[in-house]
């Protein structure tokens, strides 16, 4: 077995892991850091994110009223301290990418501009035209190539490497050549994005599988939170690609059948013809996505071929604010819908597009498994609570990115080398690995087809609003198919570039995590945020204003605990848009 | 630390039905470029035709040297010159070779756009005016010589 | 009776073959399928052994190049129907060694990439303190067009120089030194000329033009390479003849 070490290794390569592998290298020139990720790191998926990154940057604006959106956004879920830092971290953060050479959008005199953006009531979003994610990834990886970090570009992490307590290393498949390695370091941080694919309608890409948090999860490294599944209001029809917020910061209308601004009807403010900041458009996406299924019931949204949809107005904008601002939405719009937003109504309905939830981590971004960090989408701190505020998880990437690679330095620069007693583990594993190809020859089910499966499961049963039949359904619809899934047929046995051994791990890995949302799903009898249940529809502060810790069982589900939020300046108060 | 086992194979599972292939070293296959590469697409013919018609832009300019070089050797031998230049044989290659010419200048005019960015109190110029301009440039210079050679104009 | 399409698809297994073989699959024929969807259905459905790339299905990671009747296309952006009746060929991108089936070795391209010095470049930084580099928007929009590069190859692809001369370092990568050297926060450009203005760099170029063409984003590669010669020669004529210039 290839067994290679570092001192620091981070798994994933998108915007939390190359701001995490840069954090690593300026903090201390002496660690040898390294970056394994699935796909090319410019592939990453935060390059599909659009509307903006939030930092008070503005005469006005302060760190306490982000805080303060962020945590009423979250619905009373987000750790204060945490928020706390991460709002006054923010702006040097966002700085120094812009001193990294991101181009954001400026005002006519030079200065960085912002846009409003949804449950913020100062306009703090720092944008790049409507690419934001996009350019943010490629200034990060071109900056990361001054320093000497090792990359391990298509490499698929299977497992972690734990020893005398103490997470020690990765096994890894080498996609192009089917090699197994073993990859000793010092610490390891997890940038591995959230599992947007356990759902079927997401704008998250194909790589979204959750492996990062899969590998946690079976370290014994509980889950937190995730139960809370974000479902952005406005996605496409059939494809799901996502029509970023902007286009409602902008001044876009969200309108029924009868071209009617419903979301007046459900407490987020009156309509006025100009955007107003926490009000009707600009509501929380939460609130926004619950909305879209009251109008579903109430038969007021337009049926297409595709789906339900309501319809996104941006007309009355004009061509020149859209070209400007939303160039890439017109782009999406003709080439995806075949109409151009300038003169046509885009149709939109709520898709999966972020998870809450992930692994638990303090501050610093540490897990309970000493020398595992964890950064980003992958990890829950927790500063999005019980929903997330747009534009507030690109700029989580560069601070918790940071934090967690600035601790995970100091932490590895106290390491001695890694044991002798891992390499046993990571023959177990490759013996592990060679035995899903070898025993795939007589299998029944195909992969696709669980896969599918699964996603139907959850949407029906963990969808926008829950209750507890259907998550009880939904349970044992993924438990039906996971005794499926030792039966799965692999048509691709070869060693060389073997994409169908990986579609099999991921969706292993997804399997699991689906348990530990519907358990979390399920434990939680209240309502609050993006977690919505029908026989539960109060938040309850007295028994729930806590996180709950997914634990793996190991026949099977999961054990649930509550961990209480830390709350420092902001008691729990109603969550209040558009009054 | 490195250890290189000899299990390794063990996990190559199947037998590989090509003999060449040694387990974990996969054989890249680099696509051979065809001679005739410059045929597969249109536009890989208009660029080799661009290129080799600059051979007529440099017998241009031999010829124009040339001109020169026996009109300094006096009027017999540039009328002798003259002659045949006129003979149909070289009537005819000079066609071609002119309208090789008019295909170099037009394709490469055509690219002016791309090469030349110019910006005018902020804002792009657009590519048509660029263009139209290099046309216009040209035009003139061509009026401006044929004048000249043709009715005198000093 | 529903419609259907066929798809040749350009497979290499080398452990099963010496060398590439053409196959064929049927996938239904649907109007708001993109080729991507009529592989993902030949890999769900038909034959999962069939390896490619892809992932954001938007057009924005650069994943999913591939040459689709003989032009290098976004499999992700690329209508299946439009492409019809007759059999659609897929193959790999051109110019780099091929893997597995649709995948080719994307190496040569990421160390070009990390040659031309893709990183704001200056004699001092600002600190963190006194804020943003003032940008207007005039000057962002001199390098913005080249920002705007997916990696995604196409342009390799469609590139004969580079096919023919691999050592090229090809119009992505001197589109984004480029991008970097018309930055105003930038201070670089004298650095990146040496990776530049070797052979390999912007003079292995003939300005065929075929990348600008193919580019999914617009960057303009090719536009971006001929004013950088213009830059390049200018800059060469001012040291010649004015040697006491900026040193």
């Amino acid at each position: 077995m290839e067994t290679t070490s570092h001192d620091v290794l981070l798994v994933g390569g998108g915007g939390a892991g190359l701001r995490a592998a840069i954090a690593v290298a300026e903090a201390d020139p002496s660690l040898d850091v390294a970056v394994v990720s699935k796909v090319y790191p410019m592939r990453s998926h935060t390059v599909s994110a659009e509307g903006g990154a939030a930092a008070v940057i503005k005469p006005g604006d302060s760190l306490d009223a982000h805080a303060y959106d962020t945590i009423s956004g979250g619905d009373w879920l987000c750790d204060q301290d945490a928020v706390e830092a991460f709002v006054r971290e923010a702006t040097e953060e966002m700085l120094r990418l812009e001193h990294w050479g991101c181009p954001w959008s400026r005002e006519p005199d030079g200065h960085i501009a912002v846009r409003p953006f949804g449950g913020m009531k100062n306009e703090r979003t720092w944008f790049a035209a409507d690419k934001t994610g996009f350019h943010m990834l490629h200034t990060l990886y071109q900056t990361s190539l001054k320093y000497r970090t090792t990359m391990y570009d298509e490499w698929f992490v299977t497992r972690l490497l734990v020893e005398q307590g103490r997470c020690q290393g990765i096994v890894a498949i080498q996609l192009a050549t089917g090699k197994i390695h073993a990859i000793l370091a010092k610490a390891v941080i997890l940038c591995t994005g959230g599992c947007g694919k356990v759902f079927p309608f997401t704008t998250n890409a194909n790589i979204k599988t959750g492996d990062g948090m899969a590998l946690a999860y079976r370290a014994g490294v509980p889950l937190k939170d995730m139960e809370f599944v974000q479902y952005h209001p406005t996605g496409l029809p059939f494809t799901g690609i996502l029509i970023t917020e902007a286009t409602r910061s902008e001044g876009g209308f969200l309108l029924n059948k009868d071209g009617y601004r419903y979301l007046q009807d459900y407490d987020l403010g009156k309509p006025e013809p100009k955007p107003v900041l926490r009000s009707m458009e600009l509501g929380p996406r939460d609130r926004l996505s619950q909305a879209f299924v009251k109008e579903l019931e109430r038969g007021r949204t337009v049926e297409t071929p595709h789906g339900h949809v309501v319809h996104l107005d941006i007309r009355h904008l004009g061509e020149r604010v859209i070209d400007t601002k939303l160039p890439f939405v017109r782009e999406l719009c003709l080439k995806y819908e075949n109409l151009d937003p300038v003169r046509e109504l885009i149709p939109v309905r709520p898709v999966v597009h972020y998870m809450m939830g992930g692994v638990h981590t303090d501050i610093h971004g540490a897990t309970s498994l000493p020398g595992l960090y964890a950064a980003g989408e992958v990890a829950c701190v927790s500063i999005n609570g019980a929903n997330r505020l747009g534009s507030n998880s690109l700029t989580e990437l560069l601070v918790f990115g940071a934090r967690a690679g600035k601790a995970a330095a100091r932490f590895a620069a106290e390491q001695a080398e890694p044991g002798g007693g891992l390499l046993a583990q990571a023959l177990d594993e490759e013996r592990r690995l060679g035995e899903v190809l070898l025993g795939r020859a007589n299998g029944s089910e195909r992969i696709a087809e669980l896969r599918e499966e699964m996603q139907g499961a959850m949407e029906r049963g963990a969808g926008i609003y829950r209750d507890a039949g259907s998550l009880e359904a939904a349970a044992g619809g993924i438990a039906e198919i996971k005794e499926r899934f030792k039966n799965a047929a692999l048509d691709d046995r070869s060693l060389t570039f073997n994409t169908e051994r990986i579609a099999w791990l991921e969706l292993s890995n997804m399997l699991d995590l689906a348990e530990a949302i519907i358990a979390s799903a399920l434990a939680r009898r209240e309502s609050r945020g993006a977690h919505q249940r029908t026989d539960n529809p109060q938040r309850d502060d007295g028994r729930y204003l806590a996180h709950s810790l997914a634990h793996r069982r190991d026949g099977g589900g999961a054990r649930i605990e509550y961990l209480p939020v830390t709350i420092t300046r902001w008691p729990p108060g109603e969550r209040v848009y558009g009054r | 630390m490195s250890y290189h086992s000899r299990v390794d194979r063990r996990w190559a599972t199947r037998r590989a039905a090509n003999p060449e292939y040694e387990p974990y070293h996969p054989k890249w296959h680099r696509k051979r470029v065809p001679i005739f590469w410059w045929l597969e697409r249109p536009s890989y013919t208009k660029f080799i035709t661009r290129e080799l018609t600059s051979l007529a832009v440099g017998y241009a300019a031999v010829l124009l040297m040339v001109q020169v070089w026996v009109m300094a050797r006096g009027p017999g031998a540039y009328e002798r010159f003259l002659a045949i230049l006129a003979s149909p044989a070289i009537v005819a290659f000079h066609a071609v070779v002119f309208l090789f010419l008019l295909f170099h200048s037009v394709t490469w005019l055509n690219l002016a756009p791309q090469a030349l960015v110019v910006r005018l109190g902020g804002r792009r110029v657009p590519d048509r005016v660029v263009l139209a301009g290099h046309y216009v440039a040209w035009l003139v210079a061509t009026a401006v010589v044929a004048g000249y050679l043709l009715w005198g104009v000093p | 009776m529903a419609r259907s399409i066929r798809l040749q698809i350009r497979r290499y297994r080398p452990e099963d073959e010496r060398e590439p073989v053409w196959e064929s699959f049927e996938v239904p024929d649907r109007p708001e399928w993109m080729v991507l969807d009529g592989l993902n259905y030949i890999k769900d459905r038909l034959d999962g052994s069939l390896s490619y790339r892809w992932a954001c299905r938007m057009g924005v990671c650069g994943s999913c190049g591939m040459v689709v009747n003989g032009k290098p296309v976004l499999t992700c952006a690329t209508y299946l129907s439009a492409l019809g009746p007759d059999p659609v060929r897929v193959e790999p991108i051109k110019g780099f060694p091929v893997i597995r089936d649709l995948v080719v070795d994307i190496e040569d391209f990421v160390r070009k990439l990390e040659s031309v010095k893709p990183w704001i470049i200056r004699e001092e930084e600002k600190p963190l303190s006194e804020g943003e580099y003032l940008q207007t928007p005039e000057q962002l929009a001199e390098y913005k067009q080249q920002s705007m590069c997916i990696n995604c190859l196409l342009c390799y692809s469609a590139c004969p120089i580079y096919a023919l001369e691999p050592d090229f370092i090809g119009p992505a990568a001197i589109a984004l030194a480029q991008r970097y050297n018309l930055d105003s926060r930038d201070e670089g450009t004298e650095e990146r000329m040496d990776v530049l203005s070797q052979h390999e760099g912007i003079w292995c170029c003939t300005f065929v033009g075929e990348c600008s063409v193919v580019c999914p984003k617009d960057v303009d590669p090719a536009g971006a390479i001929q004013r950088y010669k213009v830059k390049a020669t200018a800059d060469w004529f001012k040291s010649l003849l004015m040697p006491w210039g900026k040193r």
